[in-house]
């Protein structure tokens, strides 16, 4: 014979005060653990969206970013005669030869100095990544000392917002326009024409070359075209990858700690279920005398009071997940340990992390009600009715 | 005294409940200690940074270098007493997972102004006598095992190449918050590669780190020194080291923030646990409560009765926190190596710990208390436990 859940439920609305501080308690618990969830999701998310499946990124070899890298003029035209290269609709290959250099803006109100990358990219370099448009003002006009910046650089940094002026490379350069880039990494760019941008920073060579498959199973010869010639000391690799890669410290570093604090703090918490837990068990001795004696099972009687916890748990964990969701409406900005510059992110939820979050709850209120329903189901009924 | 007796023994009245409670708040007190370590080994190169030195860089970004005819200029900036120089190398070595920091430096003029790295006298001769000579950190030596006379091979990333050096000392740090975890090899050495290879990126400075006569003219000398070479094609941007460092603390400002909110979380979350055994207590001594009121003990003894109890359990629960805190951050400053290369406890840290503990006493021990102060008697008589 099983015991009713609404049995399980009215107990819990009982003793409100204390139901409340423990599924507070757990809700807290449960809101870290989904919003480090989140977060890394989020940073994740914006790096696989930056690159391009069928995009290729080179870098002079060893070098790990395209700040510390260098691509000769002769090796970027060398590679734009590969064949695997796919063709734009004016019959130039689809390839950008970029320079990308940091500099340091103050961020608006705390006047905080920052690192923000500057691309100057090649006349297709729109055309490689279709995820970014032109959401106010106009592109830049080749030769002109003009820029557009990403969304989230033009609200947070002072000096990059429409009809605005950024002072580097000895030269005013307005801010003509602004694109978003779907939350990628790109949003927290800004970009010009690299002809320009070249010689204001006295480079003569590229940071990288990036450039669009004619199809995508053209990766690996062309890979080993580019990584075997010994004119070239250039690494292919995919754009997503190459992105993935780039955030691999901070992400590492955003799981590890998440991890951490999730344990430590679900120790807390499964210690409040329990002790809230023992407490029910030991107001309702006579109860539970009362009930074995009516002809309800050991097995029962723990059910139940499992039920009792774990419905404890979905209680905050659905509390917890809610205050989570909230995040989503926050932008998290932090810099790249690897590429040494700014990058603002989101929070994302999945129903991956719904999910997780769920179970997690679950478990941790499963846990903290095995022990004090073990006590409930283990009762003598005559001591537990002699009790009351 | 005879107060002191009736706490010990009610908080040992529930055994099971009262370990639980101590657990979690030695759990509690101690994730917060860690956390707060964490913290400070994010600013502890700050904290160690002098302020008779100012660095030089690019006024762009760190990432664009200067001139070397710079040296001369600013060494001859009134108040400036010392000028070395270094660049951030960033080599591999064996795996991209061993990160550690590696600069080459100017040599002497460098380690004169850091008075900070202790080396033995003969091995400071021998690292400048030797131009593939390198410098290794005591923490760094220990990581890896480094010895005088040893061959690290270096993988160049930013400068391109094999780079075969030599460990001819090994450093040790004056104060226990100096970072020993670092590299030194000769900026010379790697300028006459770079001549060979690259004649474009030879004869190139990562930062100035300029030594001043008295720390009050540091501004004054910082804004001379920027003065010099404002409208040249390498402005610069001078600050004190510690602005320096604290700079790429504020880098990572929103994860220290994140640290900083979860640490208090913490407190809050086993504040509600605490607070709730104590009110679960409470419940069930109503009983007891109306009968020493109804002997005439008064709320004043009531409210340090439950407050004592509260106390009691909370501190116990800190001290144990804190006494494991100490080993453990020892073993976590030894797994995670160079990542931060200073990881200590803090004399504050273990006050906060008090306190925290103290708040949380205080804290859980006020809804019981008044309960307690407001039981009727003879409602409290008739209620059972």
């Amino acid at each position: 014979m099983k015991i009713p859940l609404f049995y399980v439920a009215r107990n819990l609305w009982a003793r409100r005060l204390t139901t409340a501080l423990t599924a507070a308690g757990l809700a807290l618990v449960v809101f870290v653990f989904a919003t480090v969830l989140m977060l890394d999701e989020g940073l994740r998310n914006t790096l696989v969206t930056t690159g391009e499946y069928d995009n290729v990124v080179l870098i002079r070899r060893s070098a790990d970013t395209e700040v510390q890298s260098s691509v000769e003029r002769g090796q970027a035209s060398i590679v734009s005669s590969h064949p695997s290269i796919a063709l734009g609709a004016d019959g130039q290959p689809l390839l950008s030869r970029e320079t990308v250099v940091l500099i340091s803006l103050n961020k608006r109100g705390s006047a905080k100095p920052s690192n923000v990358i500057i691309r100057g990219i090649g006349a297709r370099g729109l055309a490689l990544r279709p995820q970014v448009k032109l959401t106010a003002g106009r592109m830049f006009r080749p030769g002109a000392s003009e820029i557009i910046a990403g969304a989230s650089i033009a609200r947070r940094f002072s000096g990059a917002g429409i009809g605005e002026t950024l002072r580097f490379g000895q030269r005013e350069w307005t801010v003509v326009g602004l694109f978003d880039a779907g939350n990628s990494g790109f949003d927290s760019e800004v970009w010009g024409d690299a002809d320009q941008l070249m010689p204001a920073f006295r480079r003569v060579a590229y940071s990288a070359v990036v450039l669009r498959l004619a199809d995508t199973s053209l990766f690996d010869g062309f890979k080993k075209d580019i990584e075997g010639d010994q004119r070239l000391t250039l690494d292919a690799k995919r754009e997503q990858t190459f992105y993935a890669d780039q955030s691999k410290a901070l992400s590492t570093f955003i799981s590890v700690l998440g991890l951490i604090l999730s344990v430590i703090f679900s120790i807390g918490a499964m210690i409040g279920a329990t002790i809230t837990m023992y407490a029910s068990v030991a107001n309702r001795v006579g109860e539970i005398g009362t009930l074995r004696a009516l002809g309800f099972q050991r097995r029962s009687i723990l059910a139940a009071f499992l039920a009792e916890s774990m419905l404890l748990a979905v209680v905050g964990g659905v509390l917890g997940l809610g205050c989570a969701s909230l995040m989503r409406f926050i932008s998290f900005s932090t810099t790249n340990f690897q590429s040494f510059s700014e990058l603002a992110f989101g929070f994302r939820l999945t129903a991956d992390i719904v999910v997780k979050t769920l179970v997690f709850s679950l478990a941790m209120g499963f846990i903290g009600g095995v022990l004090p329903a073990l006590r409930a189901a283990r009762m003598k009924i005559v001591d537990a009715l002699r009790a009351a | 005294m005879y107060t002191l007796r009736l706490i010990v023994k009610n908080s040992l009245r529930h055994k099971l409940r009262t370990s639980l409670t101590i657990l979690g708040l030695v759990v509690a007190i101690f994730a917060f200690g860690l956390l707060q370590t964490v913290i400070d080994a994010w600013y502890a190169g700050a904290e160690g940074a002098s302020n008779t030195t100012l660095v030089t860089r690019n006024k762009t970004s760190l990432v664009f270098p200067l001139p070397l005819s710079y040296e001369a200029r600013i060494r001859a900036v009134p108040g400036v007493t010392g000028v070395g120089y270094a660049n951030w190398f960033q080599g591999t070595y064996k795996d991209p997972k061993n990160f550690f920091a590696q600069f080459a430096i100017s040599g002497e003029s460098y380690l004169e102004i850091y008075p900070d790295y202790l080396l033995p006298p003969d091995q400071r001769a021998a690292f400048l006598r030797d131009r593939k000579g390198a410098l290794v950190g005591r923490k760094l030596a220990d990581q890896f095992g480094f010895k005088v006379g040893d061959v690290i091979p270096l993988k160049g990333t930013i400068y391109p190449g094999d780079w075969e050096l030599v460990v001819r000392g090994i450093f040790d740090g004056r104060q226990s918050t100096t970072n020993t975890a670092t590299l030194f090899l000769h900026w010379d050495y790697v300028n006459e590669s770079l001549k060979k290879t690259l004649p474009r990126r030879a004869n190139q400075i990562g930062v100035y780190v300029v030594r001043i006569d008295e720390p009050e003219n540091a501004a004054a000398i910082s804004a001379a020194i920027d003065k010099e070479f404002s409208n040249s094609l390498a402005e610069t941007l001078t600050e004190t080291e510690k602005a320096f460092q604290l700079g790429f603390v504020s880098m990572s400002e929103a994860i220290v923030m994140a640290i900083r909110v979860v640490s208090f979380v913490v407190i809050v979350i086993i504040a509600a646990v605490m607070a709730n055994t104590m009110a679960m207590s409470a419940r069930e001594r109503l009983g007891e409560y109306a009968t020493l009121k109804a002997l005439g003990f008064g709320p004043g003894f009531l409210t340090a009765m439950i407050l004592g109890e509260s106390l009691l359990l909370s501190l116990f629960g800190a001290a144990l926190g804190i006494v494991i805190l100490f080993p453990f951050a020892a073993f976590l400053g030894s797994v995670m190596g160079t990542m931060f290369p200073v990881f200590e406890v803090t004399r504050l840290t273990v006050l906060q710990q008090i306190l925290a503990a103290l708040a949380i006493g205080l804290v859980a021990a006020i809804a019981p208390t008044l309960r307690a102060a407001r039981v009727n008697i003879v409602e409290g008589l008739r209620s059972i436990g």
